[in-house]
């Protein structure tokens, strides 16, 4: 068994408070003294903290809106990482492992949980630079398929539905004007033509009224 | 291995062309029919809660899972291929409806000429030579031939569209460059996006005649012949790569499993993964797969059918020693050759106000074909056939769209400047695009690879396949016309797609993969006849795109399920009667 690891953040930055145990079962984080202690499936609170930060480079919070901290982005990934989605059960992994033309994108043997591992280990004390410094550290490595991971990674963070452990309080679909699932837009498609249409947004449970569980979550 | 007891028909795989193949089958004549399907069942019920972008539309929770099984790829026959290790420029599909589950429902016709385009040419150029290294064929089936079954397919699934030339008579709004057809749509269009009315004004203002793009996404509800009933579609905006929860977009589980249900001599095993196809003499035996349970299981039967899509087909019967596969050195054999894919260009047009995008249909769109095959085209151009230009609103979904921004406007695509100018421009980003026919190649093929095997053991299929300088010329082409369209939509700023360069396995391009198992006139020169029968194993049959010997500009399905009608009467009406070679 891993020791329990916990990020601990500021409550008010965090959207919405809303979690899930592994086993699935909602939980209300409390509180306590301003902060939240959100704990982790697969990242240690270290790696947690250095993988908050870049996200935060790479999806700012800024005057043009809230960012990566506040949608929790990095609990979507540590979640992310923890499934069957980080242990690579849907990619093909059989050997034998060639560099092969560029053509044939991503052909090595580590799966993301190792990426992400040797990723972080790379970044070392970037967690306590100044947003500056970080910007060039991230520059520096923009190439590397763990960077392309975490960009396309903090994209999805931003923007899935909250039962994957991002987009808190579905702060990230406001933020765009993006409605949630809607079942039917049979009254809208062809009225509204160039003006905007902009529901509140809604998550796939409060539109379905059902708990759905995400593929994440699925123990193998 | 156990050893069940015999069957009459015996298909592999449970997608639209073997449901359908089975409900001909079981609802013309008495015989037992037996799907073998790998994947899980499905049904409508299962779509009420997918509305979820990440698991469906980015990790591909109802595709193929490709650590079980892939195919190779390598650009020509001197390089060495590697696996494609993650989903990339097509999706195969898995479990009962196949693809057809979550495709988005697009169902052009081919041009008649497609199907005897070899002859065709050398009515258009006589002797001229034409590059060496084609392969083109004609089909052995004709447009006329197919038309029935065309009307068929589209009264099975409910196609919403207009027509542009009734039996001959042209008209306005339809697409008048198609082939005559017998009947109008079943169903009339469905509704008009802004982007589809910005799209149909600027291709009206060019000079072109756009015309709604042919949709098995009911545009009301309809009762199709077999009286299954759907209801219209919600352009819900969550259409390719889910299922659809009410049932309005034409899927195998909606239109054709409701009447196998009924059918008592009718059986569909799931989770059986067929790996040979047993044969002696010219005859096909049955089928051996592994089921549910990892147990081995021959399936005898009097006539087995593979409708496992393109791939497997033409892997099936390579591992199972059926035929002579294709040698490209030599030119000889013809299983696996004539492999192609789909030619495309593409453009971002960043327009000024917003589209509410994230509302749309898998097949809503406009498309027009005034520069479809070659009748727009002439020798110097160095191009010899075109294709269709459409743009669609098929439901932007923020994950996949989030983050364009004009050229020149944010040195990267991530941190602040770069969310400012996305943010800036969210919902106003509208995609056209031009789809091209892929012609074939004596380069392009498909064998086993020699490395790489599946999770059974059994060598995975390998693709050799790479863009040649003319489709390089098809794209830059269509590139140039997409170019006049976006400035005709009053753009602020425009993206053209890169020239195209190799062919790459990670960007999506259509699950439209044709060839290996092609039909036409001769044994010499195909594998199947006319009926998707195999020429020299008259028990076997072949459904599927593999039968085509080039592709058209369109997407595939409603060709392949024209062809799967054909092949079914075929079946029913002539071979059923008197087993045997029909030709
Ligand atoms: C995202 C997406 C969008 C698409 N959009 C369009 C569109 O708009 N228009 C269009 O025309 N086409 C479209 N297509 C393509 C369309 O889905 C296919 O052309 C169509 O489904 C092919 O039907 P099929 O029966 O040949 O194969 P499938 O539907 O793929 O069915 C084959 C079945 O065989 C099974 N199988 C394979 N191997 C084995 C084995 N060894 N043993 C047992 N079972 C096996 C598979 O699991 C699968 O269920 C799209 C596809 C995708 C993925
Ligand atoms: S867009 Fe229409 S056809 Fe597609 S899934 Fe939604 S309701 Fe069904």
């Amino acid at each position: 068994m891993r020791r329990r690891e916990f990020l601990t953040m500021p409550a008010k930055s965090l959207g919405g408070l809303l979690l899930y145990t592994l086993a699935g079962e909602p939980v209300r984080v409390q509180a306590q003294d301003g902060t939240v202690r959100v704990p982790l499936r697969f990242f240690t609170a270290d790696e947690a903290r250095v993988v908050a930060a870049a996200c935060e480079r790479i999806f700012p919070s800024d005057e043009n809106g809230p960012g990566a901290t506040e949608t929790g982005v990095v609990i979507y990934i540590d979640r992310q990482l923890a499934g069957p989605y980080g242990r690579d059960r849907y990619r093909y992994t059989k050997g034998p492992f060639v560099e092969s033309v560029p053509e044939h994108g991503y052909q090595g043997q580590a799966n993301p949980r190792e990426i992400y591992r040797e990723g972080i280990r790379l970044l070392g004390d970037f967690a306590d630079l100044p947003a500056a410094q970080q910007d060039e550290r991230l520059q520096a490595i923009e190439q590397t398929v763990f960077f392309q991971m975490l960009r396309a990674h903090t994209i999805e963070g931003m923007f899935s539905d909250p039962m994957h452990g991002g987009n808190a309080g579905l702060i990230g679909w406001q933020l765009i004007g993006f409605p949630g699932p809607v079942m039917s837009y049979r009254d809208e498609i062809d009225r509204y033509h160039g003006l905007p249409w902009r529901p509140k947004p809604k998550s796939l449970e409060q539109v379905t009224r059902r708990r759905v569980k995400g593929w994440e979550e699925e123990v193998d | 291995m156990r050893r069940l007891k015999p069957v009459d028909v015996v298909i592999v795989g449970g997608g639209w062309t073997g449901l359908l193949m089975a409900k001909e089958i079981t609802s013309r004549t008495a015989l037992s029919v037996v799907v073998l399907e790998r994947g899980p069942a499905r049904k409508t019920e299962d779509y009420a809660t997918t509305m979820d972008e990440l698991d469906y539309a980015i990790r591909l929770r109802l595709m193929q899972n490709i650590a079980e099984e892939t195919v190779t790829h390598r650009h020509s026959s001197a390089d060495r291929a590697g696996p494609i290790r993650q989903h990339g420029s097509f999706l195969p599909g898995t479990g009962v409806g196949g693809a057809g589950e979550h495709w988005n429902g697009i169902s052009y016709r081919f041009l008649p000429d497609v199907f005897t385009l070899a002859t065709h040419w050398r009515e258009k150029y006589g002797r001229a030579p034409l590059p060496e290294e084609l392969a083109v064929e004609d089909w052995g089936v004709t447009y006329e031939e197919l038309e029935p079954c065309y009307w068929r397919a589209e009264q099975m699934m409910g196609v919403s569209g207009k027509a542009g030339n009734l039996r001959g008579r042209l008209i306005e709004g339809g697409n008048v460059f198609e082939g005559p057809r017998s009947q109008e749509y079943p169903t009339p269009p469905l509704k008009s996006s802004y982007l589809s009315t910005l799209f149909r004004k600027a291709a009206l203002d060019l000079g072109y005649h756009p015309y709604p793009a042919p949709a098995a996404n009911l545009s009301e509800s309809y009762t199709n012949p077999d009286g299954i009933s759907r209801p219209g579609c919600a352009y819900c905006g969550y259409c390719e790569r889910f299922g659809c929860m009410i049932g309005a977009k034409a899927q195998p589980t909606n239109t054709l499993l409701p009447v196998l249900a009924r059918k008592k001599n009718f059986t569909l095993r799931t989770g059986c993964w067929a790996r040979r196809v047993t044969h002696r003499d010219g005859r096909a035996e049955g089928v051996v797969y592994v089921g549910p349970a990892g147990e081995e299981v021959l399936q005898p039967a009097q006539t087995v059918v593979l409708a496992s899509w393109t791939l497997n087909n033409t892997r099936l019967l390579l591992l199972s020693g059926i035929g002579e596969p294709y040698d490209a050195a030599s030119g000889k054999g013809t299983l696996g050759k004539n492999l192609t894919h789909q030619v495309g260009a593409g453009a971002q047009v960043f327009l000024d106000k917003p589209l509410n995008a994230f509302m749309g249909s898998g097949s809503l769109g406009v498309a027009f074909a005034d520069l479809d095959g070659d009748r727009a085209l002439d020798r110097s151009s160095g191009v010899l056939r075109g294709g269709h230009f459409q743009t669609g609103s098929t439901g932007n979904r923020p994950i996949a769209t989030f983050g364009a921004t004009p050229p020149g406007e944010a040195e990267s695509n991530w941190g602040a400047a770069w969310k400012k100018a996305a943010l800036a421009w969210r919902d106003k980003v509208a995609g056209v695009g031009f789809s091209g026919e892929h012609l074939s190649y004596r380069q392009n093929y498909m064998d086993l690879d020699p490395t790489y095997t599946d999770k059974h053991g059994d060598r995975l299929l390998r693709l050799t396949l790479d863009w040649t300088e003319h489709e390089r010329r098809q794209a830059a082409y269509g590139g140039g016309i997409l170019a006049e369209l976006a400035k005709a939509l009053g753009p602020k700023a425009i993206n053209l797609s890169p020239p195209l360069g190799r062919y790459t396995v990670t960007r999506y391009q259509g699950t439209h993969i044709q060839g290996g198992v092609i039909m036409g006139g001769s044994p010499e020169r195909s594998v199947v006849n006319p009926y998707l029968q195999h020429w020299r194993t008259p028990n076997l049959w072949v459904v599927g795109a593999s039968a085509f010997p080039q592709n058209g500009s369109g997407n595939p399905t409603l060709t392949v399920l024209a062809l799967t009608y054909r092949a079914a009467d075929a079946f029913v009406d002539r071979y059923s009667k008197r087993p045997g070679a029909l030709l």
